[in-house]
């Protein structure tokens, strides 16, 4: 029952530098007129960033199998939930 | 895998510590949070497909380099978060308790940051009720609801976030928290993360709509 | 050996205190009963209040603002305060750990905090009729715009909702890890009894869709307060979302209620059949079934609320999916009874009357879940009858199962068994002539929540109280017999009256303060009889 993440400093400030570039490069592809893009492209980044996160500032990626079942589970639901709020939504003809 | 804490506690007769299950209980508490915001999340994606033309004004008036800083703020504290953890299990106690306070400044200076932004919109009158809403189309009132709304449950979760960390910075110093017993100090680690994928997410839904 | 019982064990603090501040979870167990009991009586007497009022068209002992309120405090208490936090807050924290093979909860102290959660809750219910604009009248629902409009004390009972939101999030957080945790050595996931496999199913809904609730309430109070406009078609907001978000939690909380009544159905049966469950594994996945599916359906409360023609088509199919799962249970609880050597005792009796009234109350939520017949149906009787055989008849009929059948263990004390099954009788025929003639009335277009009613609902309508009569007098005969059995001079000590096979049969009665002297090993299924011992 191992619980200490063995990994050192310098991991963890490569992360952070990788996050920094991600919200740079975000910022700057906000400004580019990407139409109905932009949004998936913005959602992309911040997904990668979450995952960056989660994986190693959080220690999913090291820790024991269950909690990324746990995240999947969650993440499931989430999803599930939005995409049938949305087939309302899509089909519901012209607001107003 | 999942029986050895168990069994360890029958034969000293004692609740053993069992740091797993401590880590499972927070994450689960982290799922909570995650679907509450999920919840304003799907507000958020069912406004935005309804009034696509008034978020984008609406947008236009947030200001994308307060929002940016803000988002280094937040990145880097996480950093320091987690490095202080590190810092611990490498039995390097000052520089742990260094790392959590600069992580506790920088969910300060985000605080501030927060602050100036919202009182200059509501100086502005961009506030719900306020004087400039009644001459704002609809999407545009109902964007700024869910920003007050999103920005403002985030912002009381960066204060629950700091008073855990200061609480841990209390444990390292009287060593509740030590290099084999860093359990608690992980969790608040988690949380404080977790303020910050929510606020990656915020970021590009208010700040970066052009 | 014999170790102080927990009733009788002094700890740090004595007498009420010994309560108040144990994390026992057989305490903090007990506590929840009796508070829910106090809550779940007094929801009754609103019901029977309300019962009367329909006795006779026109006004007969109440007008329309007083019914409004009651039906919407009579709500809010079943539902908030008993139905959904009922089975788990009770009996799952009396006897998940023990069943087991655990001394308690992964996380005791939090156990506590959640009961002091529902209890905050609870009196932020009951300030909500004291103070500010009178006693809310909007329905359980909170429907916006009208909640948002009306004076009445809706923020403190809203916020109340989301205070007992919590407490059932702490209680489902805690009761995952303990079941992932703190199972005895050599439980595996498949040898848990199945009223663990219930409330764990049960846990990660409340984990995962009570947020929404506490969210979507909180934004009722933040529009009541500084008009956000999220919900509010003034300011541009869509209050067809509110419904969403709120049947989102809502439809999930009906699963909250149902999944562990029905591992307590799959308890009780092998128990009284004097045989080994049939078919364990699929019982055990159709409670997950249950759960994942119970998040896809939350439209079919909308149908006539104005969501689009493809959604509601969708939803209407994914509704039927909650069926084959409810099925599986019911074919296997039957197939256990088969051949079974049954003894019909009084909690039995309770299990087969659910089994029954929920047949009934899942069939007719079919005739729901039709788009045209809904439209026909929807808002009238005909729903009130469905959701009260599923919840009551499926849930309240558990409880008191699980009354009866843990009863002795509990307390270490024993009811008149014959009056409780003379109490059970009168309880269920009661319980029909109350709700199936509002099928008819719902169906002859008769509406719900309206304090009057048209002349020609009058018999139905007279039918309906006097079985509301009945079905009274049983719950009252049911709760002075178990009250008399509680007071009782002697006590008994037999660890196993039913003949059950699960870990809390293995414990002396009333179990002891840390349940087991040494942790069982476990070496086979929970419902495998011991054929040497028979």
């Amino acid at each position: 029952m191992e619980n200490t993440h063995s990994t050192n400093y310098g991991t963890y400030i490569l992360i952070w530098l990788g996050l920094v570039a991600l919200t740079t490069l975000t910022v700057a592809i906000a400004g580019l007129n990407l139409a109905s893009l932009t949004v998936v492209v913005a959602l992309a980044i911040a997904t990668t960033k979450s995952l960056l996160v989660a994986n190693y500032f959080m220690h999913v990626k090291s820790d024991s199998r269950v909690f990324k079942v746990f995240i999947i589970v969650c993440i499931t639901i989430f999803l599930t939930m939005i995409i049938l709020t949305f087939v309302d939504l899509i089909y519901r003809g012209p607001v107003k | 895998m999942d029986n050895e804490a168990v069994m360890e506690s029958k034969h000293t007769g004692h609740t053993h510590r069992d740091d797993v299950g401590s880590k499972m209980g927070m994450w689960l508490f982290l799922f909570t949070e995650l679907i509450l915001f999920g919840g304003m999340f799907i507000l958020y994606a069912s406004y935005r497909f309804m009034y696509s033309d008034d978020f984008r004004a609406a947008a236009m008036r947030l200001d994308t380099i307060v929002g940016t800083v803000n988002t280094i703020l937040l990145l880097t504290s996480s950093l320091t978060a987690v490095l202080s953890l590190a810092a611990i299990q490498k039995k390097q106690k000052l520089f742990s308790m260094y790392l959590l306070g600069f992580t506790i400044v920088c969910g300060g200076a985000f605080l501030i940051n927060k602050y100036f932004e919202w009182s200059t919109k509501i100086h502005h009158g961009f506030y719900p009720q306020g004087p400039e809403m009644a001459n704002l189309p609809d999407g545009e009132v109902v964007f700024y609801g869910l920003y007050y709304v999103m920005t403002g449950l985030h912002a009381l979760h960066v204060i629950v976030g700091m008073v855990f960390l200061a609480v841990m910075f209390v444990f390292v110093y009287k060593e509740k928290v030590t290099f084999d017993n860093s359990q608690k100090l992980e969790n608040a680690g988690l949380y404080w993360h977790l303020v910050d994928i929510i606020w990656i997410f915020l970021f590009p839904l208010f700040y970066l709509i052009h | 050996m014999s170790e102080v019982s927990y009733l009788k064990y002094e700890g740090k603090y004595k007498g009420l205190a010994g309560w108040l501040l144990s994390t026992d979870h057989k305490r903090i167990g007990v506590m929840y009963l009796v508070v829910m009991s106090i809550f779940f009586l007094t929801a009754v007497v609103f019901g029977f209040l309300m019962k009367l009022e329909m006795l006779s068209p026109g006004k007969t002992i109440m007008g329309p603002q007083v019914y409004n309120s009651l039906f919407t405090l009579h709500g809010v208490i079943m539902i908030f305060l008993f139905i959904i936090p009922g089975l788990p807050a009770v009996f799952g924290n009396f006897f998940l750990p023990i069943m087991l093979g655990a001394k308690d909860v992964a996380f005791p102290k939090l156990n506590l905090l959640s009961w002091y959660f529902y209890i905050v809750g609870a009196l932020l219910v009951l300030a909500s009729l004291l103070f500010g604009g009178g006693p809310i009248d909007t329905g359980w629902t909170f429907y916006v715009p009208y909640s948002i409009r009306t004076n009445t004390n809706v923020s403190f009972a809203v916020f109340a909702a989301f205070i007992l939101g919590f407490s059932s999030i702490l209680t489902g957080l805690n009761f995952i890890t303990t079941i992932h945790r703190m199972r005895a050595p050599g439980m595996t996931w498949f040898k848990m009894p199945l009223f663990a496999w219930g409330l764990y199913s049960t846990s990660w809904i409340q984990l995962l869709a009570t947020p929404i609730l506490g969210i979507t309430l909180l934004l009722i109070i933040l529009e009541r307060a500084f008009g956000v406009g999220i919900f509010d078609p003034a300011l541009g907001g869509d209050p067809l979302l509110y419904q969403h978000m709120f049947w989102i939690y809502s439809h999930p909380a009906v699963y909250i209620m149902i999944l562990p009544a029905m591992g307590l159905v799959s308890e009780i049966i092998p128990t009284f059949s004097k045989k080994n469950i049939f078919g364990y594994g699929p019982i055990a996945m159709s409670s997950l079934a249950i759960a994942f599916v119970g998040y896809l359906v939350w439209g079919h409360h909308m149908f006539s609320s104005g969501i689009s023609d493809t959604s509601r088509a969708i939803f209407s199919l994914l509704t039927f999916l909650v069926a084959i799962p409810s099925g599986v249970k019911v074919f296997n609880w039957v197939a256990t009874l088969y051949k079974g050597s049954i003894d019909l005792k009084s909690p039995l009796l309770f299990v087969l009357i659910f089994i029954i009234v929920f047949s009934i109350g899942g069939l007719t939520g079919l005739i729901l879940g039709s788009l045209n017949t809904d439209i026909h149906l929807t808002d009238t009787y005909f729903v009130v009858a469905h959701f009260h055989y599923v919840m009551f008849g499926g849930m309240g009929t558990l409880f008191f199962a699980a009354l009866h059948y843990w009863f002795p263990k509990m307390f270490g004390k024993m009811y008149n068994e014959k009056i409780a099954m003379i109490g059970a009788w009168i309880f269920a025929i009661g319980f029909n002539i109350l709700y199936f003639p509002m099928f008819i009335l719902g169906y002859l277009g008769m509406p719900r929540r309206y304090y009057d009613y048209l002349p020609e609902f009058r018999n139905w309508h007279l039918v309906s109280t006097i079985g509301s009569w009945i079905m009274i007098t049983g719950i009252i005969i049911i709760v002075v017999n178990l009250l008399k059995g509680l007071f009782k001079k002697e006590m008994i000590t037999d660890i196993n009256p039913w003949g059950g096979t699960t870990l809390e049969w293995t414990v002396p009665t009333p179990p002891p303060i840390e349940n087991f002297d040494e942790i069982p090993v476990i070496t086979r299924g929970p419902y495998e009889r011991d054929i040497h011992n028979e």
